[in-house]
């Protein structure tokens, strides 16, 4: 298929209904909004199901009972959206449910504002909900990528019976980019419930299907809990995906670094690159689970000095990337957060001051505005 | 001699051969064997999927012989549309308590009934929260004890009853709404009739259909199962009267 120019939002769309999904439930929120516009008119075209709900708690359960179908399902929201179908999404790892779920997020707490900001990075990878589950956590840095990445939530939400989430910015749905979509029939990625033994498909010639995630006897539920823990111990082993930007021996830094953030890092190494700066840059596609290993490989490199963390927020990933590195060298963290997105020159200082300190740097580790 | 015999009384195919854990005189019971009749004699069994509320129906899923899902509480109806508008050829029913339907989950019920969604709704109006222990549910009584109104429900503090075959009623969109209680064997019989019908019009494909029934909790109602079942007949009849409110037939007839 040719390029074709599309909306961060609607390449998503786009990219769901390739990748097999028949079901979609949305609650209006900016800035994600067009995705919804774009599928009342698209899913019925492919025989899909469109369905605006009353709120996101329905929304989220009007998923967690289409997922019960077997069929591929999704939904997609943005910050206090997603926190409203935390409910649901717990309720899904604990029944062992596939569902894909976007989160273009905007910045909070609260009811925050309705610019791109990656403040929601907590509350996607360690858990939102309530009780022992994760969800597992694709970060795409460029439309082309989200849309790749979409076909991939609904293959690991299947492999896994567990939900999947996306997390993008408001930058990602709200770009224009060049896409190219798989080929291939429309319908050709969408799945048989009647292979999937788990799905509610009528009792009829076999034992009736509980899909549930009551377990009042303290043991059973105690080994639900570590039936979960083992398919995200799996996950650890065979989903870990990021990125290398210019990483090479010469590094003075390297710089971790996600979503569309990540890419306006990539513009500062270029820049300094041109300057003789050598910089790195370490971009996790999965959050959960985070490339830990593969992190601390990088950040043990002979040259580095610093690892800096960069992010749309208050300093949450840099936890993630604390463990990994675990001490071997300093790290530090830059971010801006409410909506604003950091320049490529604010970051470019932060990353000479660094590498060239003038003074004494203070060790707090932790630089913002 | 041979002696033939008829069986007059079985457990129907949907049910489970199983003992439930409803406390003695217990309604939930009687209307477990009333929908799992209902589903038999429309031979939908295997085509159907129940989603069991939060209360103590909870473990309605180990009762029915049927696939069933376990909704958060009062999000039934929420599960049964994402359900239902995926698979529209099988049948969908939500078993849902007064707490469960009338309190938390009282959006998803009304968009669910307002959307017209092709699912059947029973709920089971027992005036308390019986799971946790008989605390005040939004069907409570005015005057009526729980442990949460000790005194007897003050309506001045907590307002009056919701009615919510009225209040569904009152919506634009066609259902069918009836209500009614499972006390007497009269009543059990018109409470089948009900069911059944709610079931038959789903499988015609023709509306969204609730029916309430009035259902005793003796555990937390602190009476007898008798006294119980004479509390139904004189107290809750009187504020939730047996009805039947909306009817397809009934308006296609006007
Ligand atoms: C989100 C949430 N809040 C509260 C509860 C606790 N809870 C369990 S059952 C119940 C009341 C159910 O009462 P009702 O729906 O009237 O059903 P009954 O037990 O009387 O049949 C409550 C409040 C819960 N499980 N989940
Ligand atoms: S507590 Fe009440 S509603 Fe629950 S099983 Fe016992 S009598 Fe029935």
């Amino acid at each position: 298929m040719a390029r074709i120019l599309m909306k961060g939002n609607e390449a998503i769309a786009e990219a769901a209904i390739r990748a097999g999904a028949e079901g979609y439930f949305c609650y209006p929120i900016t800035p994600q909004s067009e995705v919804a516009e774009y599928l009342t008119k698209r899913m019925p075209e492919v025989g899909g199901v469109f369905l605006q709900g009353e709120s996101e708690v329905a929304v989220g359960n009007m998923l967690f009972g289409a997922a019960s179908t077997g069929k591929r399902v999704f939904t997609t929201s943005s910050s206090p959206g997603i926190s409203l179908m935390q409910e649901a999404i717990s309720y899904m790892a604990g029944a062992h449910l596939p569902a894909v779920l976007v989160n273009i997020m905007r910045g909070g707490p609260g009811l925050g504002g309705i610019l791109p900001a990656q403040s929601d990075y907590f509350q996607a990878v360690k858990g939102g909900g309530h009780g022992d589950y994760r969800l597992l956590v694709l970060a795409p840095s460029t439309v082309q990528e989200a849309v790749d990445l979409m076909g991939l939530a609904f293959d690991l939400a299947d492999k896994y019976l567990n939900p999947v989430m996306m997390i993008g910015d408001g930058m990602i749905g709200q770009m224009m980019e060049a896409v190219e979509f798989p080929e291939g029939d429309v319908k050709q990625n969408r799945v048989n419930p009647e292979d999937r033994a788990w799905a509610a498909t009528g009792a009829k010639g076999r034992k009736p299907v509980i899909i549930k995630s009551l377990f009042l006897d303290p043991h059973q539920l105690e080994d639900n809990s570590w039936l979960l823990d083992k398919k995200y111990e799996q996950m650890k082993k065979e989903e870990v995906r990021f990125e290398h930007y210019k990483v090479s021996p010469k590094n003075k830094l390297l710089i971790v670094s996600y979503g569309t953030m990540a890419r306006i890092c990539q513009t500062v190494i270029d820049d300094l690159e041109s300057e003789g700066v050598s910089v790195g840059l370490f971009r996790p596609i999965t959050l959960f689970p985070f490339p830990e290993k593969e992190v601390l490989r990088e950040a043990k490199k002979k040259n580095i000095k610093t690892v800096l963390t960069v992010e749309m927020s208050t300093a949450q990933m840099v936890e993630d990337v604390q463990r990994a590195v675990l001490g071997v060298k300093p790290i530090e963290f830059f971010g801006r957060t409410g909506g604003i997105v950091p320049t490529p020159e604010e970051v470019r200082d932060e990353v000479l001051k660094l590498i060239r300190p003038k003074k004494k740097r203070s060790t707090s580790g932790r630089k913002g505005k | 001699m041979t002696i033939s015999s008829t069986t007059l009384f079985s457990r129907p195919e949907s049910m489970q051969e199983t003992v439930t854990h409803y406390c003695p005189g217990c309604t939930h019971g009687i209307i477990h064997r009333l929908v799992a009749e209902a589903l038999d004699e429309l031979g939908v069994r295997d085509r159907t999927v129940g989603v069991a509320p939060v209360g103590c129906s909870v473990l309605a899923y180990n009762y029915f012989n049927c696939d069933f899902m376990e909704a958060p509480h009062g999000r039934a109806p929420a599960l049964a549309t994402g359900f239902k508008r995926l698979r529209p050829d099988m049948m969908v029913f939500t078993y849902q308590g007064d707490g469960d339907l009338a309190s938390i989950g009282m959006g998803e019920i009304v968009h669910a009934a307002n959307r017209g969604e092709k699912f059947t709704t029973i709920f089971v109006n027992n005036a308390i929260y019986g799971m946790t222990g008989g605390q005040m549910a939004p069907t409570t009584l005015p005057m009526q004890v729980s442990t949460t109104c000790p005194m007897g429900r003050d309506v001045a503090l907590t307002g009056h009853p919701i009615r919510m075959a009225e209040l569904l009623s009152s919506l634009v969109t066609p259902s069918y709404i009836e209500r009614v209680a499972v006390h007497t064997p009269r009543h059990i019989i018109n409470a089948k009739r009900a069911i059944r019908k709610a079931f038959q019009y789903q499988a015609e494909g023709r509306c969204y259909g609730m029916v309430e029934v009035l259902s005793t909790c003796p555990t937390n109602w602190g009476k007898t199962p008798e006294e119980s079942n004479k509390w139904l007949d004189e107290q809750m009849t009187a504020y939730y009267p047996i009805k039947c409110f909306k009817d397809p037939a009934r308006e296609e007839s006007k």
